[in-house]
């Protein structure tokens, strides 16, 4: 019923080999399981991050949005292509926070600046004010049964930010929060990028989140994973997720999104 | 209604957002209150201490029942006798002493030697695939069956109580990291790699503490083994070039048809069990599991 799509390679920015970027994917490839009869996930991705930029990647559930964060993250390697973070390591958050519970809110961040290999004179101040950053300064002895979903999350996020790398990967970190927590957190997360010289790749199912917070949204095909389209959202922040024109821009990525799902019902 | 919410849209700044902030933060964060002393000793004290009075009644009113002879059941007065006896000997304490400081040292050696090897088949494929089944069969084998071995290789000595001791925990201690190790959220440790925490790094500040909460476990019940293994090693090989312990005072007892002593001698192992696992290793696991939010109570 959709037509083919016309913009699936067309989309993708063609950004100069020798510009700067926080993060450049060459035609990658992944698949899994054995040689043979291995499961394309990510099919020819080639995408940059630019030095500051806040890119959005957003798909279907199951279209290899965290697989892709993965691999930038290091925790697994591309089947063929390249991948270059020339900042270092990156940070990553998840969608579960993920903070070590046997550790109070601040000695998870302590934990990630002696990793970095901060003096331990200055790693309780620097974590002090971390947590002040994300708004949670007399936090630090709190354990992490004891912080609400909105509050592990931003502890979650000072954890990342402690460790001073120049790209940010987020795996869906709100999905599992309500609207109006959510809705807090896109404002801190816009207004901390804002302040820092933080590249952030941000991957979401959720389209109006995706539109809310990006100067770029690039939409991921499902089965294999391909860079379908990117639009470049120049909406002026601070927005609001019931802006007008945000809620126009979700109308026609939504519709594409749908006719990427519509795509694989057909046969 | 309609007010506020164009209030609210007049107004998408971080002074709304921060007030708005702490007050979901109020709303949701957990409570965490303590139980007041008066709740602990309704709830935890009362409980044991009404089922040991019920059990010293219906043993009393067994003895006065005359269910059978006398030397079979005594009176629980005779037991108390028999213990008012030894506190004014002098002996208890040594008799008590002997057999702890043999079962802690046992439990310290256990403990030496079960780490390593649990952390080496946690984590060495080839260990796990070795050791690992041999393992779990010797938690389920009596540690008395190592008794007769031990006596034949060591004699009856000190060395083959340790033996026995180490037999019978070594295997809980190793199981218990391994399922420890085992039970570690995947997610931790991706997360502990992303903040550079690989390798030894990974293993110290990661691995470990989030298998704490299995080791303790395995501690405990590598104690409960550790004990049991000692009163059975102490109880059949008895001598008297050895420390009078628990077992022996129990096995000296039976050969005296002391009736009161074998109970005595029953009773003193027990509490000596229960008291070591009430002072050591439930608060500390207590402890651990309340600092994680896991504790049930
Ligand atoms: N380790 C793995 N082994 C095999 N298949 C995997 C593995 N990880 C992910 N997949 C598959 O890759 C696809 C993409 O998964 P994922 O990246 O988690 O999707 P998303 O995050 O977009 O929901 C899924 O079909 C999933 O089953
Ligand atoms: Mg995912």
């Amino acid at each position: 019923m959709a037509p083919a799509l016309s913009t699936e390679k067309t989309g993708t920015a063609v950004v100069p080999q020798d510009a700067p970027a926080a993060v450049r994917l060459h035609h990658v490839h992944k698949s899994f399981g054995r040689p043979g009869a291995a499961q394309p996930v990510l099919d020819d991705i080639t995408l940059d991050v630019r030095p500051g930029e806040f890119v959005c990647l957003l798909g279907a559930s199951g279209c290899g949005k965290s697989t892709l964060l993965n691999l930038v993250a290091g925790l697994d390697r591309p089947t063929a292509g390249t991948i270059e973070v020339p900042g270092g390591r990156p940070a990553l958050m998840f969608q579960e926070h993920a903070l070590f519970p046997w550790l109070t809110a601040g000695r998870n961040i302590e934990l990630a600046l002696r990793l970095r290999g901060v003096p331990r004179a200055e790693r309780r101040p620097e974590a002090e004010r971390l947590l002040d950053l994300v708004r949670l300064g007399g936090s630090y002895r709190k354990r992490v049964h004891e912080l609400s979903g909105g509050m592990r999350q931003r502890v979650a996020l000072a954890r990342a930010l402690a460790q001073d790398s120049q790209l940010l990967l987020m795996d869906e970190p709100f999905a599992a929060l309500d609207a109006i927590t959510r809705d807090v957190l896109h404002h801190e997360l816009t207004r901390i990028w804002s302040e820092t010289s933080l590249s952030v790749l941000f991957v979401t199912h959720n389209v109006r989140e995706a539109v809310r917070l990006a100067q770029r949204v690039v939409l991921l095909s499902s089965r294999p994973g391909r860079v379908a389209r990117e639009w470049e959202v120049d909406i002026p922040q601070p927005r609001r997720i019931e802006d007008a024109a945000v809620a126009d821009l979700s109308v026609e990525i939504t519709e594409e999104l749908r006719g990427e799902i519509r795509r694989h019902g057909q046969h | 209604m309609a007010s506020t919410d164009t209030t609210a849209k007049a107004k998408p700044d971080g002074h709304d957002l921060a007030g708005l902030e702490a007050g979901l933060d109020a709303l949701d964060a957990v409570q965490v209150k303590r139980t007041p002393f008066t709740q602990v000793l309704l709830h935890k004290v009362l409980p044991p201490v009404s089922a040991v009075v019920l059990v010293l009644a219906v043993w009393k009113i067994l003895v006065l029942a005359e269910v059978t002879d006398d030397y079979k059941l005594p009176d629980p007065s005779a037991v108390w006798h028999s213990l008012t006896e030894l506190w004014v000997q002098g002996t208890l304490l040594d008799i008590v002493w002997t057999s702890v400081s043999r079962g802690l040292l046992g439990f310290a050696a256990a403990l030496a030697l079960g780490t390593p090897l649990g952390l080496l088949v946690a984590r060495v494929r080839f260990v796990r695939a070795a050791l690992g089944p041999i393992l779990s069969g010797l938690q389920s084998l009596p540690s008395v069956a190592w008794v007769p071995a031990a006596v034949i290789w060591l004699g009856i000595t000190d060395s083959a109580m340790y033996a026995v001791i180490l037999l019978g925990a070594v295997p809980s201690i190793a199981n218990g990291l391994v399922s420890g190790i085992d039970q570690v959220p995947p997610l931790y440790l991706r997360a502990g790699r992303t903040i550079g925490a690989t390798g030894a790094r990974g293993a110290w500040h990661i691995l470990l503490p989030a298998a704490l909460p299995g080791y303790l476990a395995g501690l405990k019940q590598g104690w409960a083994f550790s004990w049991r293994s000692l009163m059975a090693a102490e109880l059949i090989a008895s001598s008297p070039d050895l420390g009078l312990g628990l077992g022996q005072f129990l096995e000296n007892s039976r050969t005296d048809s002391d009736m009161p002593g074998v109970l005595l001698g029953i009773f003193l192992i027990l509490f000596v069990g229960i008291a070591i696992d009430l002072i050591v290793f439930s608060p500390l696991e207590r402890r651990v599991l309340r600092t994680r939010g896991l504790a049930t109570r």
